[in-house]
């Protein structure tokens, strides 16, 4: 595959996460920020959002694995993961975390378990994705090419 | 010693601002838009951190006293949910030092909640950012960041402090750039652009002149504001 090639194929990968929603203007926005002075800062971004994301959802399963839930502790956990979602431009993940705080305010702890669940799983489907995408950028820059910019029309 | 900058022929200074927010993926994202806005930035993750640094926390009764040299700052961002000291409680700490309260302090929050807006208005925050923070909520931040700050609380309300590159006004208007707004509710429909090169980060460079006082969404009645209004041209 040549460079063109490849650059087509991942400007169709990154227009496809947008329109099944997985991204959102947020991400497009990180972008914007990366250049030649900061060319891995998405990279850096995304992985410190993993990161955080792991170590929430590990904190999340254990604390709706006690016998008396702490829905407050719930609750401040899931609005970390929003927050962080939110910033890195992870819309399902975010839109995820968002009904989840629905169900802690209820204290419903059987559908907070579906919930995280539900976030976990948005989070597997993200990170995948853009590990995917991080891999094509690698295969252009190895390549001698340089990303596309993205830009948005209405 | 405070960074002179030179661009496009205008010596000014850069503002510096704190950033405080206790989410590591929040701190990388506003370290970066500010650095971006060319603005010297310090992140820390608490308010309490902040104080610290500033020379304001509650070890120290008087910090003009002793020789403690608190960080010197324009402006100072934070998030407003955090652990320990939320973001209120540092707006008014620093709104009710007679040494800080000049400095302009903007809240962000991912909650869009008008009564914390109002509160936070209200007990002098010069704006209020909605997060997820973009590029266009920092350049809208620059319209009221100046070094002036500095001297107007070192000099008691005289705004006449000769040096400093003419009283540390930004002379840079900021360009507009093709960054995005609000519209988060559809996807966005995109046109790629391949180009040869990678191209043209955001910040582009831009011919100087005086930047436009705009208002951020409460005009609140500063000295600063007034004495800057009157000698306007």
């Amino acid at each position: 595959m040549d460079v063109g090639q490849m650059q087509r194929q991942w400007l169709d990968y990154t227009r496809s996460l947008f329109i099944e929603g997985f991204l959102d203007n947020q991400f497009l926005q990180l972008q914007q920020l990366q250049d030649e002075n900061n060319p891995e800062f998405v990279v850096e971004v995304v992985s410190l959002f993993f990161e955080d994301s792991e170590r929430i959802l590990k904190d999340l399963t254990f604390a709706l694995d006690q016998q008396g839930v702490d829905f407050k502790k719930v609750d401040a956990h899931v609005h970390q993961l929003k927050g962080s979602s939110s910033s890195v431009g992870a819309q399902r993940v975010k839109n995820a975390c968002i009904a989840f705080r629905n169900f802690c305010e209820e204290q419903n702890v059987e559908a907070c378990l579906r919930c995280l669940q539900q976030v976990k799983q948005e989070y597997c489907l993200v990170k995948n994705k853009l590990e995917t995408l991080f891999r094509l950028e690698q295969q252009i820059v190895a390549a001698g090419g340089s990303i596309p910019m993205m830009e948005l029309s209405f | 010693m405070n960074r002179v900058m030179e661009r496009d022929g205008v010596v000014s200074e850069q503002v510096h601002v704190l950033a405080v927010d206790d989410s590591l993926v929040d701190r990388k994202v506003i370290e970066r838009l500010l650095k971006i806005s060319a603005c010297k930035v310090t992140v820390v993750d608490s308010g309490i951190s902040a104080l610290q640094l500033l020379g304001l926390d509650e070890q120290r009764t008087t910090s003009e006293s002793d020789d403690f040299v608190g960080l010197k700052v324009d402006l100072i961002i934070t998030d407003y949910c955090m652990p320990g000291m939320t973001g209120y409680d540092l707006l008014k700490k620093i709104k009710g030092s007679s040494t800080f309260r000049e400095i302009p302090v903007v809240i962000m929050s991912s909650e869009n909640i008008l009564p914390r807006i109002d509160r936070c208005l209200e007990e002098g925050a010069k704006d209020f950012i909605v997060k997820p923070v973009k590029l266009s909520d920092v350049k809208r931040l620059k319209n009221y960041m100046s070094t002036a700050t500095r001297e107007v609380s070192a000099a008691a309300g005289g705004f006449g402090g000769g040096g400093g590159g003419g009283g540390g006004i930004n002379k840079r208007k900021l360009s507009d750039t093709s960054t995005v707004d609000d519209m988060s509710s559809s996807p966005p429909s995109i046109s790629p652009s391949i180009t040869p090169s990678s191209s043209s980060s955001p910040s582009d460079s831009s011919s100087p002149s005086p930047s436009p006082l705009s208002s951020p969404i409460r005009a609140l009645d500063s000295p600063i504001r007034r004495l800057k209004m009157s000698s306007a041209d």
